[in-house]
């Protein structure tokens, strides 16, 4: 009887997958293959910013002034003996392209996870309290997310690092003022996504059965509810990611982000729209490296969603 | 309940610059201390403020030495002419796209379509305009026959007079770059409702009264498949806004993003504050708009 027993489901497990049409199957494999590229691409790129210093074949603050006579060195695989040993060339002021788009990843990636760790934790907290506590905490909090909300992300942030910019000077606007202005201003869509599913578990037996054993509501909140809401946030925080690292470069090309000669995709972009008319590959290869990072940690989250939870609406 | 959501929308508009008071004060300290009435407490400068806009005056923008209101009300025509022009282009194709993946799911094109937008929603704006303008604007894209396309880079009109085919050819760049984002946006919506539509058994029961597929997308897949897509369309705003201020200021447009651009670099607060708050109005109206299209659309919605 008990040796029976356990060949018993397989085959329904079995049976169950099946039921995954053709069509469905093929789309998940796809998606997955896609997030694994994105995978990939985000580990080389990871590990090219963090050996920045090691594998950059120059300085990339340095001008180049051997080679470098006023005008932007080609990549060398457009012209062999102008490029003067730069791989991909040199921007406008004669700095090598490749070791600053090194030097640029890092940038661009810790601020992307700094700032998404801080709106995780910042909308989390506050998504948690006004679902859980509901009344008019919760009432305090959305009203709140709900002004955040009214206005665009994009100038609201560009008018707080002009006035950091005005009230010290533009070098204040370093790597943690940066993480902190965009980590302050990005938590309120967390904060529903925490709030909305807290909504839901509180109500759930285990809950019940938590407050009924006497848990604090700090335990029930902590080690209840929210490691049932994890899946929402993680997959959230993968694609915000991504849109910070735009909204950085953005920031950086409008002047607004971090400051040269500190080496950002961004600024790199706004150096070489100047030089637009004779130097291309100044403008191609940044922004080609912010749209791969981009895109892979988009198929990451993507293939996340439907690894965690098919049916949840991000 | 969705009253009760306009409403709790609504406080967002006059309670927006409570949010921007905190960013005004250390600035204003910092650099316009010899101004009048700045040595008064913040809540009395809010409230004054709040009252002169109240009556439609938001001060007055020391980097044009001119009223805010005017300066911003002089370059929004430019503004809506791009957003407009931009919207348009966006919806028709975005949305004609995904209800084209929709309507053959899985299918070669729709794997093409569903790829493009998720590559123009991951698109950085500037740098799409920046190789828009690299392609056509510096090199010229040479076409059969030896045509070359080569458009404008900037700036709006460059003639005295209006002149239509200059206007439009000045437009051509700017809304493409503007309208991506929202294009990719829109077509995946549109892509997954449709989807989800095609499903219901209203529309096998269309199906099965022989009317033409055609009429069945149309009259019954839309208008149903369009509820959760108006949302969208109308939270669209914030985005265009925001991809405004970047076009705009790539492009030499001369509109309010880059007047707000300017307005930074030269801490023009009231202008800052008049952008800001106007946006926010903007928003909020649109957020209202979009839940009373959902009722419209929806009849199950109701307004209690």
């Amino acid at each position: 009887m008990a040796a029976s027993a356990p060949t018993a489901p397989t085959p329904i497990a079995y049976d169950d997958d099946m039921v995954f049409s053709k069509v469905t199957f093929g789309k998940r494999f796809r998606r997955h293959k896609l997030a694994l590229a994105g995978m990939i691409v985000l580990t080389i790129m990871v590990l090219a910013a963090v050996f920045a210093k090691q594998i950059s074949p120059f300085d990339p603050n340095s001008i180049d002034n051997f080679h470098w006579h006023g005008y932007a060195l080609p990549p060398c695989f457009q012209s062999a003996t102008a490029c003067g040993g730069h791989l991909l060339g040199t921007d406008g002021l004669g700095r090598d392209l490749l070791s600053r788009l090194l030097f640029g990843a890092r940038v661009s990636l810790t601020i992307g996870v700094f700032a998404v760790l801080m709106e995780i934790m910042i909308g989390t907290i506050l998504g948690a309290l006004s679902g859980y506590y509901g009344g008019w905490i919760d009432y305090a909090i959305m009203r709140v997310t709900d002004v955040f909300l009214s206005i665009p992300l994009l100038p609201l942030l560009l008018v707080l690092t002009a006035i950091v910019a005005a009230s010290s000077s533009k070098a204040a606007l370093n790597f943690g003022v940066i993480v902190l202005i965009i980590g302050v201003l990005s938590w309120p869509n967390v904060a529903r996504l925490v709030r909305a599913s807290f909504l839901t578990l509180r109500e759930r037996e285990f809950a019940e059965a938590a407050r009924a054993i006497g848990c604090g509501d700090l335990r029930i909140i902590f080690r209840h509810l929210l490691p049932n809401a994890v899946a929402p946030i993680v997959v959230q925080a993968t694609l915000d990611v991504a849109s910070v690292i735009v909204l950085e470069s953005t920031l950086s090309f409008l002047g607004f982000g971090i400051q040269p000669p500190t080496a950002s995709w961004g600024n790199m972009l706004s150096d070489a729209q100047a030089n637009l008319q004779n130097a291309w590959w100044a403008a191609v290869f940044p922004g080609l490296c912010i749209l791969v990072t981009v895109l892979s940690i988009n198929y990451i989250g993507d293939g996340l969603r439907d690894a965690l939870d098919p049916n949840m609406r991000i | 309940m969705i009253l009760y959501l306009i409403l709790d929308k609504a406080p967002g508009g006059p309670l927006a610059p409570y949010l921007q008071n905190p960013h005004i004060t250390p600035a204003d300290i910092a650099r316009l201390k010899h101004n009048l009435g700045l040595d008064q407490p913040l809540p009395v400068r809010y409230v004054h403020w709040l009252w002169l806009v109240l009556q439609g005056n938001f001060g007055y923008s020391t980097s044009n030495a001119e009223p805010v209101l005017q300066a911003i009300l002089q370059r929004m025509p430019a503004t809506l002419e791009l957003m407009g022009s931009a919207f348009v282009v966006a919806l028709i194709i975005g949305l004609s796209a995904g209800i084209f993946s929709a309507i053959h799911p899985y299918s070669f094109s729709d794997y093409f379509i569903t790829t493009l937008a998720f590559f123009g929603q991951s698109m950085p704006v500037f740098w799409f305009a920046l190789m828009m303008q690299l392609l056509f604007a510096v090199h010229g894209v040479p076409l059969p026959f030896g045509y070359v396309i080569q458009l404008p880079a900037a700036g709006l009109s460059s003639g005295e007079h209006f002149n239509l085919g200059d206007r439009l050819e000045h437009l051509v760049l700017p809304t493409i770059v503007l309208a991506l984002l929202q294009l990719a946006l829109f077509s995946r919506f549109m892509r997954s409702s449709m989807l989800e539509v095609t499903k219901t058994d209203y529309m096998r029961t269309a199906a099965a009264k022989g009317l033409d597929s055609r009429m069945i997308i149309v009259k019954h897949g839309l208008k149903n498949a369009m509820i959760p897509v108006v949302t969208v369309i109308a939270l669209s705003l914030p985005g265009i806004i925001a991809g405004a201020i970047v076009t705009e200021t790539i492009f030499a447009w001369p509109g309010m993003g880059r007047l707000f651009i300017n307005a930074l670099t030269q801490n023009d607060i009231a202008l800052l504050m008049g952008y800001l708050t106007l946006v926010a109005f903007l928003v909020v109206f649109s957020n209202l708009l979009a839940d009373v299209a959902y009722a419209w659309l929806d009849p199950r919605v109701k307004y209690d």
